[in-house]
């Protein structure tokens, strides 16, 4: 389930730019628009809005987060949906979009240490 | 609703009666005896695991022992699943007991979850939780209870104290009656012809004229080939806690009584047994 983490498909999106509401953007169903938010004392992501794979895994997006901010690889990272419950590892982040995004996005918060129970 | 208590009690008794045999290929100092257990279908496999693994570490050498984990004819079970969905999806038609074997080595990271200690077990259980009742109340309840109280829900299950689960449980279950049910049901749908883990969608248990909605109308939103067509063979089994329950059963009695304890409707589609 990791298997793509070594080479992240992500396309890069202007933070000021968010897509038009018509979600044009987004015609191939394949991908969804992510919001990754800092909690705590956990470093930001200068870009935060990114477009993932619906296939991916929650884990596999740890993974890139973690290397992108060039985290210790050994510390867990825990995702957040809804600053209330972790997904699973292996849940996918289309799942996630279906069930909790909003105006088109999904806002996942991630922290290095556990924020909410 | 009286009597539906008792559906609770006899999904929360339910057991599946398991046969454990050690991976041959594991290096033991004298042969392994399988080990028999009857599972509860509402638990976890690490929680109820730990005399399986004391049984078969008495053949083994420390040294030849990594983390355990669990097979059936060549399938890695997940941990995180609980145990009665694992057997309905992958070995309902096959005999009793269910034949499970035992692996301390080579752990298949790919299709398995790590899990060091039931601290993770825990996390997982809750997380699943809150997850469903943000589909069921917008996390409304779960967030209105105190510590203490997901703890209750937690040792319920852990401990098998159907009514220490119950007391707090039933909470997770209230709705407003001019709704008639919760804002969606927390459902999963595991598909042997899909490549996906699970269908999991926001569905409401009332369609937009009032009429509650049944299993029926869940499956021909989420996986209309599941269904048997007029005049066709029937190909599949939509299999709830062992048995196929009528697609005309309301979804959201569905949820209040045949949910797990995480509080998620696990639905497996599998294919009909051919004679």
């Amino acid at each position: 389930m990791s298997d793509s983490a070594e080479s992240p498909t992500e396309t890069q999106k202007e933070e000021t730019q968010p897509p038009p509401d018509d979600s044009a953007t987004n015609d191939d169903k394949k991908k969804i628009d992510v919001l990754l938010k800092a909690v705590g004392d956990t470093p930001i992501m200068k870009t935060k809005k990114w477009t993932v794979d619906k296939g991916r895994t929650v884990q596999s997006l740890a993974q890139f987060i973690t290397r992108f901010l060039k985290l210790d690889a050994s510390e867990q990272l825990f995702i957040y949906v809804n600053q209330s419950f972790a997904p699973s590892p292996d849940q996918e982040v289309g799942v996630l979009f279906d069930c909790f995004g909003s105006d088109g996005k999904l806002v996942l918060h991630y922290c290095k240490s556990q924020a909410w129970g | 609703m009286a009597d539906d208590k008792d559906v609770l009690r006899d999904v929360w008794f339910g057991r599946i009666p398991t046969c454990f045999t050690l991976n041959p290929d594991e290096v033991t100092e004298r042969e392994a005896e399988p080990y028999y257990l009857l599972l509860p279908r509402v638990s976890y496999l690490p929680l109820v695991t730990d005399k399986v693994k004391k049984h078969f570490l008495k053949v083994m050498r420390t040294e030849d022992v990594e983390e355990m984990w669990f097979e059936h004819e060549g399938t890695p079970l997940k941990w995180h699943y609980p145990i009665g969905v694992l057997f309905d999806f992958h070995a309902s038609n096959t005999v009793l007991p269910w034949s499970i074997t035992v692996h301390f080595k080579n752990f298949p990271d790919v299709d398995l979850l790590h899990c060091p200690t039931n601290s993770m077990v825990e996390a997982h259980f809750m997380s699943s939780i809150k997850e469903a009742d943000a589909l069921k109340h917008k996390s409304q309840v779960v967030n209105d209870m105190q510590k203490k109280d997901h703890k209750q829900l937690w040792m319920g299950l852990q401990n098998d104290k159907f009514d220490q689960f119950w007391a707090m449980n039933r909470k997770l279950m209230e709705y407003p009656t001019e709704e008639g049910g919760f804002r969606y049901i927390p459902f999963r749908i595991y598909q042997t012809t899909n490549d996906r883990p699970f269908i999991q969608r926001l569905f409401r248990p009332v369609s937009t004229e009032g009429n509650p909605h049944t299993l029926f109308d869940l499956l021909k939103e989420m996986c209309p080939d599941a269904l048997t067509k007029d005049g066709e063979e029937k190909r599949f089994q939509v299999v709830i806690h062992g048995i196929e329950p009528l697609l005309e059963t309301p979804l959201q009695w569905l949820s209040e009584h045949l949910s797990h304890p995480d509080n998620f409707l696990h639905i497996c589609i599998i294919p009909a047994p051919t004679d």
